[in-house]
């Protein structure tokens, strides 16, 4: 019964929210749908503290019969091991602080009936997602948790830019989901099932063997885990697929927290460990897991090296964490990308959740050229910011050192040519990272104030319903590392992860890492130091420098400030295309060919004729009518003479 | 229950008896008439009801069956329902009522012969998927659509004459070719009868006629790529009953024409003919994505989003595998849903202010929080979300046709990612932003009448997107049978061949 109350818990607060917090008053949907998730996540603590240790093998619920076709058979069911565990925790803590946080964060917004409905449904799919059992299930969370995205990106429906944002979200997914569906087609037609047991246990017999697949002979198992790979790149935001992430902050903060950083983004890696046991036998796979996830780490680090928006910074600063999880995936240390998920979770909502604490004593603004110099007005919320960066940038003993040094190792120890390059790079976008974290700590609180008086005037701290949360994933960001590392990836993490991760024996990065030579392990250290000086020298030492070379406006600046040209790009050989071709087909292949040599053509030609015979071209429509009647009578009468034979 | 299917079929002549004996002229008879058919309508539905508890859906063969002579001795009255046929009906008795309700103030003119041909089309409809004898299939195909030819021609918008006669020359082509065909297989299997013509194997050679000549009935009415253009001006100029019947429940005559006609007659015609038949239903599905990407008129929108959700019946059917079958089954049940919903969604904006043109509206959500709450289950169900019985049924066809061909497969999956682009576009152009037209400033949101018609959408399009099993207990036997028989046949022929 706990799992479906963990499960259940959000969507009954979801509907209750939904349906009559218009009419029971913004309070009673506020407090229901947060009062259920924080109930729904104590009992996921209560799961990984209590049942966690003593769990032995995958426990499994099923609830009923969803799919029942031949045999394809699919239940709606309730699948916890550890991995479940790990993300029940991640999404119901990190949820129920953002529900908490949203009471303050929202107070002026009337429709908070409706975001609150959204957050607490997003939950249910999430979990729905997490929970499942069988890859039907998973895609159902994982459109669920796509179209509550839609929702919250576009819940300021009055803004263009955010309808814009939340259709680009969703299309830019489906595009992701169309890889996915198609490996899901794939699964079945290989394995015969969709339920994660039958196909995981089945996997081994198909290492290596070929099947034919659009004209092409291919390996089967690279191929399922490319086009399962394509869905995690669109959910992930991974390179190609990046382009709707930084567009997805227009919705409210605390929904960028939750949705796109916590939790769905993260789906993805998630997906990938899940079905380690496909990836590990399709070693091309694993090669473009690590490559796409090493480029877009450091991608996504050089975009958001000049971004002025305080959220667009963290934005792309998420969809780089993302890469190192997808390159720690790729490279066989799933237990790293997994506690890099865990703990990026909580300082990344942490610094999100202050962008957002900041953006409400700024009266709603998000440029950072317009910030400075508020450290001392708002105190608890530069505090807490400055302990999210340095967990972020890997500060020593706090969370993401522990995580993403494990990463880098990691990478390094696989001793294969992508693993260097993902070694390269996630030491670079390192550097990188702490150079924009720092920028940004420097630019909204140190140095001058540079907004209009009347917004200074109003800056102040925010109320402890919202410091509150902050404060927890603070704790979080602090501790979470070093009390979890023997778990996840460190002596502990065979008997920790049971039988919820695979790994073949030949994929030892992990293990291996303890044994790379120690310039490795100090570079990220290096670099971390290295992007804090240089980001001291020009936002500290001279922050006249900045705006002058902004305005310079130098080649690799600006192809930097726009993010590569990815949305020009796919404006020109994706966008405008398919409406010139829907256009083209609506009138030349539709009206001017079919219609013009079809019932056009044919009535022109009709018309002529009748005009000249009868004057039956008034077009009366019962003389069409009777000539239907005169077709089936003609029927008729046809069986009636040649019948009795 | 015998008897039980010709009640449900004439139930709704009765209603037209009533209205022809005692609606009077005038406001009160014109009253009369909507209360005597949404009555008549409702327990219609409840008899289809009493039907689907009453099936046996163990069973494959057909149960309620009746069997008189009627013309001539050769032609039966032979009538009789099984697991894919029952569903339609039950849809079509579904529906019904909620044109009723849907037309009732609309339709101000000639409220009377109205009904009646709402009536009468209801008659002709259920008789389609009861009868088991092609030629009394026959009248009730080509009959349904005299009453609805007049519904778009007399009750229809400013061009109705231009599409009601575009839809009367494509259907035409398609009746004579397969009245032809039904002669020629009377001639060479000596029986009109149904089942008897199930179990017959025709020669390969004639098969392939026969196939064509039937398809070009069934492809227009489905529609299918490139007969598919009578489509979007028929749904533009069709007051929106009419438009909820004809996306509901006359498309769907198509595939069921396919599922009980071309597939279990004509099984070796079908494997050959289904590369073409796949490489019609993607460019149905891509094609037609794209060009409702384009469209300026929400009917017309909806209309070529329609055909491009046929588009994956076709291609389901003709995976000739369990899941394709079903999937094609499920999906033509939801799109009954889905698409009428739509259409109905249309209807609510449209009897406010009288257009359809995408760009005169815009910000709706402000003024009508409701519609648009509803109007986004909708969107999302044509999308194809999970949990929406959009899913379920292009699903399955989609791993059926991955089954059959993996280029397929793969082409039609591109489908949803542009069916997100065009629903997700109109969503946004139609309900979000501000609301800046002063034409909509005091446009009110759903009453309750709208709001009783929606809801059972609503619950259905949702509880079957969550737990279709209903659907697949009914159809599960009659679909195995009906592969099992095509199998068999093709193993038959290929035993023969030398």
């Amino acid at each position: 019964m706990i799992y479906q109350a963990i499960l259940l818990l959000p969507l009954f607060g979801a509907i209750l929210a939904g349906a009559f917090g218009k009419r029971l008053g913004e309070h009673f949907a506020e407090y229901t749908a947060t009062g259920f998730l924080c109930l729904s996540a104590l009992l996921s603590l209560w799961v990984f503290f209590g049942e966690l240790p003593y769990m032995e093998q995958t426990k499994l619920v099923t609830l009923f019969r969803f799919l029942d076709s031949g045999t394809l058979q699919v239940d709606w069911s309730i699948r916890v091991d550890t991995l479940t565990a790990v993300m029940l925790v991640v999404v119901t803590g990190v949820s129920s602080l953002v529900h908490v946080y949203s009471i303050g964060y929202m107070h002026d917004d009337p429709q908070r009936p409706r975001f609150f409905a959204y957050l607490s449904l997003f939950t249910f799919a999430m979990l729905a997602l997490v929970t499942s059992d069988s890859f039907v299930q998973l895609f159902f969370g994982w459109e669920g948790v796509g179209l509550a995205s839609y929702l919250l990106i576009g819940f300021w429906y009055k803004k263009p830019s955010a309808n814009a944002a939340a259709i680009k979200a969703f299309v830019v997914n489906r595009v992701g989901d169309f890889g996915f569906a198609l490996g899901i087609f794939a699964v079945f037609f290989v394995f015969g099932s969709l339920d994660f047991t039958t196909v995981f246990g089945a996997a081994k017999g198909f290492a290596g063997k070929t099947f034919n697949f659009a004209g092409y002979d291919v390996d089967i198992l690279t191929t399922i885990c490319l086009l399962l790979f394509m869905g995690a790149m669109g959910k992930s935001a991974q390179f190609l697929l990046h382009t709707w992430l930084p567009d997805a902050m227009e919705g409210p903060t605390p929904v960028s927290a939750l949705i796109h950083a916590a939790t769905m983004v993260t789906a993805g890696v998630f997906l990938v460990c899940r079905c380690s046991p496909l990836f590990e036998l399709a070693p091309v796979a694993l090669e473009v897991v690590t490559i796409v996830g090493a480029t877009t780490a450091f991608f996504a680090a050089t975009v958001g090296l000049f971004q002025n928006d305080i959220k667009r910074v963290i934005a792309y600063s998420t969809c780089s964490q993302l890469g190192y999880m997808f390159f720690a995936a790729g490279v066989g240390a799933y237990q790293a990308a997994m506690f890099h998920l865990f703990t990026h979770a909580f300082f990344k909502a942490l610094l999100f959740l202050g962008a957002g604490s900041v953006i409400h004593a700024m009266g709603g603004e998000q440029d950072m050229r317009k910030m400075g110099g508020i450290r001392k007005m708002i105190p608890a919320t530069w505090a807490l910011m400055l302990v999210g960066t340095l967990a972020l940038t890997g500060f020593p003993f706090l969370a993401g050192y522990w995580s993403k040094d494990a990463i880098i190792e990691s990478a390094f120890a696989a001793h294969t040519s992508v693993g260097m390059y993902a070694f390269v790079m996630g030491v670079v976008a390192a550097g990188m990272t702490s150079f924009y974290s720092w920028r940004l700590v420097f630019m909204t609180f140190e140095g001058e104030f540079k907004g209009d008086h009347h917004t200074l005037d109003h800056v102040h701290d925010s109320p402890p319903v919202m410091l509150i949360p902050l404060a927890i994933l603070a704790a979080g960001a602090v501790l979470a590392g070093v009390i979890f590392e023997p778990q996840f990836i460190g002596h502990e993490q065979a008997e920790f992860w049971g039988g919820a991760i695979v790994n073949l024996h030949e994929h030892t990065a992990l293990e291996a890492r303890h044994h790379v030579p120690a310039w490795v392990i100090f570079s990220p250290a290096v670099v971390m130091l290295l992007g804090l000086i240089v980001a001291y020298f020009y936002y500290i030492e001279h922050p006249e420098l900045p705006p002058r070379m902004a305005a310079r406006k130098g080649p690799l600046y600006m192809f930097l400030y726009n993010k590569w040209y990815f949305d020009e790009l796919y404006d020109f050989i994706f966008v405008r295309p398919a409406m010139w071709l829907g256009r083209f087909l609506w009138k030349k292949g539709d009206g001017w060919f079919i219609d013009g040599f079809g019932p056009d053509g044919v009535s022109a030609g009709i018309l002529d004729w009748t005009r000249q015979v009868v004057r039956l071209q008034s077009g009366y429509v019962y003389h069409y009518a009777f000539a239907m009647l005169i077709g089936v009578a003609i029927l008729a009468t046809w069986f009636m003479a040649g019948g009795g034979r | 229950m015998t008897g039980l299917l010709s009640a449900i079929t004439f139930f709704p002549l009765i209603g037209v008896i009533l209205v022809l004996l005692f609606a009077r002229e005038g406001k009160a008879g014109d009253q009369l008439a909507r209360q005597v058919s949404l009555y008549v309508t409702i327990v219609t539905f409840g008899l289809s009801l009493w039907a689907w508890i009453d099936f046996d859906a163990t069973k494959s063969g057909f149960q309620f069956v009746e069997n008189f002579a009627w013309l001539g001795g050769t032609i039966r009255y032979h009538v009789g329902v099984d697991g894919i046929s029952l569903p339609f009906i039950i849809l079509t008795a579904f529906l019904m009522p909620l044109c009723i309700l849907a037309s009732w103030t609309s339709i101000e003119m000639r409220v009377k012969e109205y009904m009646i041909a709402f009536l009468v089309l209801e008659t002709l409809m259920i008789g389609v998927f009861a009868a088991l004898d092609i030629v009394l299939f026959y009248l009730f195909f080509e009959g349904g659509l005299i009453p609805m030819f007049l519904i778009i021609g007399i009750w229809g918008g400013a061009r109705r004459v231009y599409a009601s006669f575009k839809f009367f020359l494509y259907t035409l082509l398609g009746s004579v070719l397969m009245l032809v065909a039904v002669m020629a297989m009377y001639v060479t299997a000596g029986t009109t009868d149904i089942p008897a013509l199930m179990a017959y194997h025709f020669p390969k050679d004639m098969q392939n006629l026969l196939f064509l000549a039937f398809l070009a009935s069934f492809a227009v009415k489905l529609p299918m790529w490139p007969v598919h253009t009578w489509l979007p001006d028929a749904h533009v100029e069709a007051p929106t009953a009419g438009s909820v019947i004809l996306a509901g429940i006359l498309l769907k005559m198509g595939g069921y024409g396919f599922l009980r006609f071309s597939l279990p007659m004509f099984p070796d015609a079908s494997l050959y003919f289904a590369p073409m038949m796949f490489a019609l239903s993607v460019i149905a599905i891509v094609y037609t994505s794209l060009v409702a990407l384009m469209q300026e008129d929400i009917k017309k929108l909806i209309a070529y989003s329609s055909v491009a959700h046929m588009g994956f019946v076709t291609m389901g059917l003709f995976a000739l595998n369990r899941q394709g079958v079903d999937g094609a089954v499920v999906q033509m049940i939801s799109h009954g849903f889905v698409s009428a919903a739509l259409f109905l969604c249309v209807g609510v904006i449209y009897d406010r202010m009288h257009t359809r043109e995408i760009k005169a509206y815009g910000g709706l959500v402000n003024r009508m929080p409701l519609y648009a709450a509803v109007f986004m289950v909708f969107t999302m169900a044509n999308v194809g979300l999970p949990g929406t019985s959009g899913f379920v049924g292009e699903f399955l066809a989609l791993v059926g046709a991955f089954k059959a061909n993996t280029t397929v497969a793969l082409l039609a999956t591109t489908g949803v990612i542009l069916s997100a682009c065009y629903a997700l576009w109109l969503y946004w152009r139609v309900v979000f932003g501000e609301l800046e037209k002063k034409t909509l400033v005091n446009i009110q949101d759903m009453n309750l009448r709208e709001t009783v018609v929606m809801v059972p959408l609503v619950a259905a399009t949702l509880f079957f997107g969550f737990y279709p099993k209903p659907i697949f207990d009914m159809t599960g036997a009659a679909v195995v049978a009906t592969l099992e028989n095509i199998d068999g046949k093709l193993k038959t022929a290929e035993a023969v061949a030398p």
